[in-house]
């Protein structure tokens, strides 16, 4: 039998064994939220080799916002068959932290098995307006600030400090739609070069269009196994060695827009810096979230970054941050990589940081 | 607190409250979001105040305060020690910088209904 | 100014609170299950989906058996004929009404469905409706069909005899 790692949080090994993405799309018109989940559940049981009745626990993330419904978390459950009655949770965040949940959820000893999905459909509504309704709602909110405004000032941060360029920007972003074009689930897919990115127009200075994410709709589902239940379940386990999570103020002119203290905080707690890192996937939907995210991990030049194209090449809301975790256990579970870092974002301006370590055995 | 906030934006006035140590946050909250340490002591901020990060609105959406070309901005009264995001009515991209100073822009006393809307924007300081 | 409130001299006081009005308009995607569903209700007809694997029938669906989590592909037209399983009679107004009351809205099991849905149930004296009655669809005029639920003007009785009780318990 091959040995686990050692792990810095919880007393119980838990490991990523299959994960599953449908392709993200602007706009899945022919899906709702059942049709578009359906597939990747039955991918991702497959992988594992697994059933939804040996499943021990189940957890999902998504937010009504993006439907405009209440409670369409409990519709999507007809996408697994929930009968006879399953234990169940749901987060109303990205998928990652109902995978957050599950790895709590599975300390506890008495199951060995739990499925973390997201899904979210952007296509629905108006994404600023939707967005808006999580800022203050006495003194931002009612100004109506966009998402692209908001980045603009973090971004302008970060120039500001001497942490980046809008050059930078560009070539993140062309870095970022080059790699989606070996990943058969990114929704941009291009060979830019910097020069002409840096000839698009401004949409809000200092962003131009390639700063910002795609809209897409997308899900993404991960199995999670304990213990020797791992080693069943995937040839090479993606053990999660650290995982935390971390909240700053919701005040975001209270912070510093450029650094990301959440970020190293929960990266410290998870031990990023204990050992080699072989790929990084990072939740941040705009090009100069990158290079914060980046400085907070501590993490080297030589560090592949989203190697799948992250979040500019693809951007399903509450499913994002779950595909980060899901790409990165994906290389350790291929044998292409042995220790990989996830990242995690939510709030407005990287507010909310989860930052998890994979590792092979 | 923000019922302090919104009662002085109607009287024209821009106010703070003191966090630990003494630094002032604005807009003013009960609890110092760094030390969740009760916040005491109101002080009033203002109306100059600094710019300490900008992105510029060449084509306003629908639902933005001003129709015309403006910059979002985090906007750091004198006397705070935070900043507020609101709105800076410049003119041109040209006039923006890091650092500039603004001041604010009230609506008429007795249009004033103690709201966002009773900042109608920022500009800079030697516009007014 | 008092140290933890602002104090004015304005006659109307503090401000206690602020109305910070929101809208938010969506486009709904059926999806291609719910779709047929909604097609059939434009040409006058139940549309409904058999799960492959336990065989139940499922009107409306959302595209997949809630309990076996697998997709419905095989289409089924039901008949205009059901049973009522549970129902109750509306009293109370409330916002947004558009029929008058006192009225009967009832659980509809459609003949050859495994899933009830809620209907209004008209032509039936309010102390007549009992769980087991056998009602039947009114469809509006052809020329007002529409791809929703609107296109069928009520349920009313049959005149059938009641349906027995073990044939629609495990829909309650």
């Amino acid at each position: 039998m091959s040995t686990i790692p050692a792990t810095r949080q919880g007393h119980r090994p838990v490991a990523i064994v299959g994960f599953s993405q449908n392709h993200s799309v602007r706009s899945d018109s022919t899906s709702n939220e059942v049709e578009m989940l359906l597939p990747v559940i039955h991918d991702v049981f497959n992988r594992a080799g697994l059933t939804k009745d040996e499943i021990g626990f189940i957890c999902s993330g998504s937010t009504d916002y993006l439907i405009g419904g209440p409670f369409s978390f409990v519709t999507a459950l007809d996408a697994i068959g929930v009968w006879p009655p399953k234990s169940e949770s749901h987060v109303e965040m990205d998928g990652a932290w109902a995978l957050y949940e599950a790895f709590v959820r599975l300390q506890e000893g008495d199951l060995d098995t739990a499925l973390v999905y997201g899904f979210g459909k952007s296509s629905l509504g108006d994404l600023n307006e939707i967005y808006n309704l999580q800022l203050d709602p006495y003194t931002m909110a009612p100004l109506h600030p966009d998402l692209v405004s908001l980045a603009a000032l973090q971004a302008r941060a970060v120039i500001d400090q001497g942490l980046g360029t809008e050059e930078d920007f560009a070539r993140i972003a062309a870095r970022s739609r080059r790699d989606a074009m070996t990943n058969p689930y990114a929704q941009i897919k291009r060979d830019d070069d910097v020069a002409s990115l840096m000839r698009e127009p401004y949409l809000v200075s200092p962003l131009r269009r390639h700063c910002l994410p795609p809209i897409s709709d997308g899900a993404s589902a991960i199995i999670l196994a304990a213990g020797e239940k791992a080693f069943e379940l995937a040839e090479h386990p993606a053990w999660i060695t650290g995982i935390d999570h971390r909240i700053e103020t919701h005040a975001f002119g209270a912070r510093n827009l450029a650094v990301s203290t959440s970020t190293a905080k929960a990266a410290a707690i998870a031990g990023v810096g204990e050992g080699h890192v072989d790929l990084a996937e990072l939740l941040t939907p705009f090009a100069h979230q990158e290079l914060i995210v980046k400085a907070a991990l501590g993490l080297s030049d030589s560090v592949a970054i989203n190697p799948s194209g992250g979040p500019l090449a693809a951007n399903p809301l509450m499913s994002g941050g779950l595909n980060r975790l899901g790409e990165a256990a994906q290389a350790i579970l291929d044998g292409r990589a042995t220790r990989t870092v996830a990242h995690a974002t939510g709030g407005p301006l990287l507010q909310q940081n989860l930052v998890c370590v994979l590792e092979g055995a | 607190m923000i019922g302090s906030f919104l009662t002085a934006l109607r009287d024209g006035v821009l106010i703070g409250i003191k966090g630990t140590g003494g630094k002032v946050i604005f807009p003013p909250t009960e609890y110092d979001p760094d030390t969740a340490e009760e916040t005491s002591g109101i002080v009033n901020v203002g109306p100059g105040a600094v710019v300490t990060s900008w992105g510029w609105v060449s084509q306003p959406l629908k639902q933005h305060p001003l129709a015309h070309p403006f910059a979002w901005a985090l906007i750091q009264p004198d006397g705070a020690d935070t900043a507020m995001l609101h709105v800076v009515d410049a003119g041109s991209e040209s006039a923006m910088a890091t650092g500039m100073r603004v001041t604010a822009t009230f609506r008429p006393a007795d249009e004033r209904i103690g709201a966002m809307a009773d900042l109608v924007a920022f500009v800079p300081e030697e516009a007014k | 100014m008092s140290d933890q409130t602002y104090v004015t001299s304005d006659p109307r006081g503090s401000i206690t609170k602020l109305d910070t009005p929101s809208r938010l308009e969506y486009f709904f995607t059926a999806g291609t299950s719910l779709s047929k569903n909604l097609r059939g209700y434009q040409r006058g007809q139940f549309i409904g989906q058999r799960c492959p694997v336990c065989s139940k029938v499922y009107v409306p669906s959302r595209g997949s058996c809630p309990v076996d989590g697998v997709a419905l592909t095989e289409e089924v037209e039901l008949k205009n004929t059901g049973t009522v399983t549970t129902f109750c009679v509306v009293n109370v107004p409330f916002a947004g009404q558009s029929i008058k009351i006192p009225y009967i809205a009832g659980q509809i099991l459609l003949d050859g469905a495994n899933l009830s849905f809620m209907g209004l149930i008209q032509e039936c004296e309010l102390e007549e409706v009992r769980m087991g009655m056998r009602v039947e669809a009114v469809w509006v005029d052809k020329a007002d069909l529409v791809p929703s639920l609107a296109s069928v003007k009520y349920f009313r009785p049959t005149g059938e005899p009641d349906a027995a009780y073990e044939t629609y318990q495990e829909y309650l």
